[in-house]
């Protein structure tokens, strides 16, 4: 997860999920920030210190559009307790990320996901092994939307 | 069957198809290739994370 990133959520800079009354584009009709996920090169340094999307060493290539494509978030976030001193915070996009008929040559395998409502701050980067894609779909599946294996997860220690 | 490849639509019954998957603690990957005698003319990858990102310790974020 992006540093950068928890210091935010302090300031209540990023919404997932459903809008709700707290949203801060209006407090009669608010909406939901958009998210996006966009794809890195594997010679690309994109980490925790990550704090915002940058078309630097992004993927490029025929049916790509820079930034990415946009994640779906309609799951609501969710909190639990695990205890009476402890519980997490969770959430995990509610559909896969997919790159629909592209061409992508030069290996890649990272994925930043940043919030293009709120100057494309960053969000979180996921690793996995480098793929290139030809004529081709490339779809990313998150894991699992639990207590201890949604994308993002807070927790109280 | 028809495959979207760098020379448009082709029947798979012209192509080799190879397949593969690559399964470990992070990503179960699933990736299919048609090949058009030595040239990959299409390849498409699913993968699936197993676990968000780790970068200091076990948990996402922790808040003491």
């Amino acid at each position: 997860m992006c540093t950068s990133f928890l210091g935010e959520l302090m300031s209540a800079q990023h919404q997932f999920g459903a809008s709700t009354i707290t949203s801060r584009t209006s407090l009669t009709s608010p909406t939901g920030d958009t998210f996006k996920a966009a794809l890195y090169l594997a010679s690309a340094t994109v980490n925790a210190s990550t704090t915002a999307y940058s078309a630097t060493n992004e993927v490029s290539g025929t049916g790509y559009t820079a930034g990415g494509v946009t994640v779906t978030t309609a799951t609501t976030p969710t909190a639990t307790n695990s205890s009476a001193t402890a519980g997490v915070g969770f959430v995990t996009p509610s559909a896969s990320i997919t790159y629909t008929t592209v061409t992508l040559a030069t290996a890649f395998d990272a994925v930043l996901i940043y919030n293009s409502t709120q100057s494309n701050k960053a969000v979180s980067v996921h690793t996995f092994g480098s793929q290139t894609i030809t004529a081709g779909t490339f779809t990313l599946t998150m894991p699992s939307n639990t207590t201890s294996t949604a994308l993002l997860r807070l927790a109280t220690t | 069957m028809l495959v979207t490849t760098t020379k448009g639509d082709m029947d798979d019954s012209l192509l080799e198809k190879r397949e593969g998957t690559v399964d470990n603690d992070n990503e179960f990957t699933t990736w299919v290739e048609y090949w058009q005698g030595d040239e990959l003319v299409h390849r498409s990858a699913h993968v699936t994370l197993k676990k968000p990102p780790t970068f200091a310790g076990g948990v996402a974020a922790s808040i003491a």
